[in-house]
């Protein structure tokens, strides 16, 4: 793979990501208050290496995604990739560095342009990275057709003649063109059955030992980001809740979330009953339940200090951060 | 759900895809085929654009093969096929055919040679108006839909109504007063770009940065133009201009255009919004694809089809404004023969010459009713949440 700073083992690094939206009423679409869509994300990956983002849906995580990439400004925060903050780049200066992080999406069936043949889509990127001749375009092409398992002459055929699966691997063929050092899946495997997602998932595993590729790795199936992800980052309305490895996410889950989450996970095992700590109330959405801890209110734990204090992301390990005060005294 | 047992060669090819494989033009006759109205609604568009074409060569030049202006007085209102008296005629006034298709007017000149000639402009009329009104659209649709978040600023705008008014001032021969409103711009822009240098330094504060601030937004500028040219009559707002105007077929055309735009930059813009949403073209934006590319390669292919089905229809309307501009004595000056002109004539023999109102009002109305029937049916083909109620 291209790129400027290889030396750099941290491809991408974010600092407490914040995003707010306006909420407007009335005649004069006067702002009445704001959604706090990501309010403090911070979290590293390493080059070569998957960092899951897990969390409940409307947790924000498509959200970083996008905010990552630059598809929306962010409010907040710093935005590090391989060493360059990219988080004040304009869309003039951003543009040489787009083709470094591509994304793949949940939905297979609206990320690709319905009016263009499989072969143009993957062939914008090619363009993007400046084969001029036709031939040349063309050859990668069918290479990068190939790479994703798909046979060389689907490239003239459109997007609805394909099934899922197939599509998500377009995609994939799609953001690979630019030959980028970064993708983020955004769910790219909740759309899918279960055994065209294996099919995804070990598609991923094999382009990453073949290109070295870093990935983003956004889902809500624990399941697949434990076998696919080195770390874990666990999200609940717009915070990072804990970020750790993979490892430690499992077997030493400090925050009360990350543990009601793993408790929540099916086992194999038929018949075997569950210990679930239901939540004591819905998601809150008061302005003054979302002061304090945002977790305390479904949270098994809750303190009078919970209600008042803002809870920091703090240190408790070796890579492992906290936001709990409740998890860092033990 | 075990993935380690789960293993995929490298190799693994992906079985040919799901239908057979048919091209989006065969899929679309296939489905138009089954809209009986919506087909001869095309068939008769196809035979008017024959008629309309060769028409103009039958009757244009010096001597033409259908002479629209020949003037036989002995000839005066005969009735539809009736034959000419050859004892009054001189040999080169005799009919083509060698009989009167469509009669003859109160001059004596053949309805169907004139027929023919009119054919010619209401299919340019339609068809130039329409492609104006279309370009405009989709060009003020695109930018409402896709920059429509932007900010216009104060001065921005006062800049643009100074410079507009100066050079509108000096067309209409104010010239001392509109140089002076260009000079006026000029040092305007001359000053705000020194100042935005020395302001990078500085970042001092100028007494221009007061009016650098935020106005209207784009989308709410372009909408709020279509909802005001929206209220004017504009049968009668064309009726002012053409007044104004010298009377020509160009000036109808591009009066027609200008005022039937609304409609189309509408639904591109509605188009637009929804769009700007979908994955595929923030895919776009992730590969670094240019602005301009994403609007004109990756949106506008999603966005033409009910701005196709306007355009049909909207050719019927343009063609029915200039009928009826005709008909009123505002058209195509009147030796050209248009069909508006010829009813408009025809209505003072309405008892007499019944043939001179019948043959032209009926043309009329099959024509315009062919295109609606033709947009309608492009209207449910390229609409697939329609397609279900046939």
């Amino acid at each position: 793979m291209k790129s400027k700073n290889k030396n750099n083992p941290i491809i991408l690094c974010v600092k407490d990501l914040k995003k707010y939206f306006p909420i407007r009423r009335g005649f004069f679409q006067k702002i009445s208050g704001w959604v706090n869509a990501v309010d403090g994300v911070s979290f590293e990956i390493e080059r070569g290496k998957t960092m899951g983002l897990v969390g409940e849906s409307g947790c924000g995580k498509t959200t970083v995604a996008r905010l990552i990439l630059k598809l929306l400004a962010l409010d907040e925060g710093k935005i590090i990739y391989q060493g360059i903050d990219i988080s004040g780049f304009s869309e003039k200066e951003m543009k040489p560095h787009r083709k470094e992080m591509q994304i793949v999406f949940q939905d297979p069936f609206g990320s690709l342009n319905p009016r263009m043949t499989v072969g143009q889509s993957v062939e914008e990127g090619l363009r993007i990275l400046g084969l001029k001749s036709h031939g040349m375009r063309k050859a990668r092409l069918e290479k990068l057709m190939e790479m994703v398992g798909m046979s060389p002459d689907s490239t003239d055929r459109y997007p609805h003649e394909f099934s899922g699966g197939q599509r998500q691997r377009i995609g994939i063929a799609r953001a690979l063109s630019v030959e980028p050092s970064l993708i983020i899946c955004d769910e790219p495997i909740s759309a899918l059955d279960v055994s065209i997602q294996a099919q995804i998932i070990n598609l991923l595993k094999d382009l990453q030992d073949q290109l070295g590729l870093s990935y983003l790795f956004i889902s809500h199936d624990l399941n697949v980001v434990g076998y696919l992800c080195n770390t874990i980052a666990v999200m609940y309305m717009g915070q990072v809740m804990e970020y750790a490895s993979a490892e430690d996410i499992f077997d030493n889950p400090h925050h009360p979330y990350t543990r009601s989450l793993l408790a929540a996970v099916p086992d194999s095992e038929p018949g075997k009953k569950m210990e679930i700590t239901l939540p004591k109330e819905d998601v809150p959405d008061s302005p003054a339940a979302l002061q304090g801890c945002k977790y305390r209110s479904m949270c098994s734990m809750e303190a009078p200090r919970c209600r008042k204090e803002q809870v920091l992301f703090e240190k408790i390990g070796e890579k492992h951060f906290v936001r709990c005060w409740k998890a860092m005294k033990k | 759900m075990n993935l380690n047992e789960t293993t995929v060669t490298k190799d693994f090819h992906v079985e040919a895809p799901l239908t057979p494989k048919r091209t989006r033009w065969e899929e679309f006759w296939l489905l138009f085929g089954q809209n009986r109205l919506a087909i001869l609604g095309l068939l008769i568009f196809i035979l008017f654009f024959c008629c309309a074409i060769t028409g103009l060569f039958l009757t244009s030049g010096s001597k033409p093969i259908f002479d629209p202006s020949l003037v036989r007085l002995e000839e005066k209102l005969r009735p539809p096929f009736s034959k000419p008296n050859l004892d009054l005629l001189e040999p080169d006034q005799v009919p083509t055919l060698n009989f009167y298709l469509m009669g003859t007017d109160d001059l004596g000149r053949d309805v169907f040679a004139r027929m023919l000639q009119g054919a010619w402009v209401s299919l340019t009329v339609g068809f130039v108006a329409v492609g104006i009104s279309v370009l405009i659209g989709i060009f003020m649709g695109g930018i409402a839909g896709y920059f429509g978040q932007h900010y216009l600023k104060i001065d921005h705008i006062l800049l643009t109504l100074l410079l507009v008014s100066g050079t509108g001032l000096i067309i209409l021969d104010v010239i001392r007063f509109g140089a002076a409103l260009l000079l006026l711009c000029l040092a305007y822009i001359v000053y705000a770009v020194l100042t935005r240098h020395r302001s990078k330094k500085k970042a001092s504060p100028s007494w221009g940065a007061m009016f650098h601030i935020n106005a209207v937004s784009v989308d709410t500028l372009i909408m709020r133009i279509v909802d005001i040219m929206l209220c004017f009559p504009s049968f009668f707002l064309i009726l002012t201009v053409v007044a104004i105007l010298p009377a020509s077929i160009y000036n109808i055309m591009i009066v027609i255009g200008l005022t039937s735009w609304m409609g189309t930059t509408r639904f591109v813009r509605a188009e637009f919004l929804s769009l700007r949403e979908q994955d595929f073209v923030a895919a776009a934006k992730a590969l670094g694809i240019g602005n301009f590319r994403i609007i004109f390669r990756h949106m506008m292919p999603n966005a033409v089809a009910p701005v196709l089905v306007s355009a049909t229809i909207g050719i019927a309307s343009a063609i029915l404004t200039e009928a009826g501009l005709s008909f009123l004595g505002f058209g195509v000056p009147p030796p050209h023969a248009t069909w508006g002109n010829i009813l408009s004539n025809g209505k003072n023999f309405i008892f007499d010459a019944p043939w001179l109102t019948f043959i032209p009002g009926i043309t009329i109305l099959i024509v315009v009713l062919s295109f609606n029937l033709f947009g309608e049916g492009l209207r449910d083909v390229l609409n697939p949440k329609l397609r279900e109620r046939h």
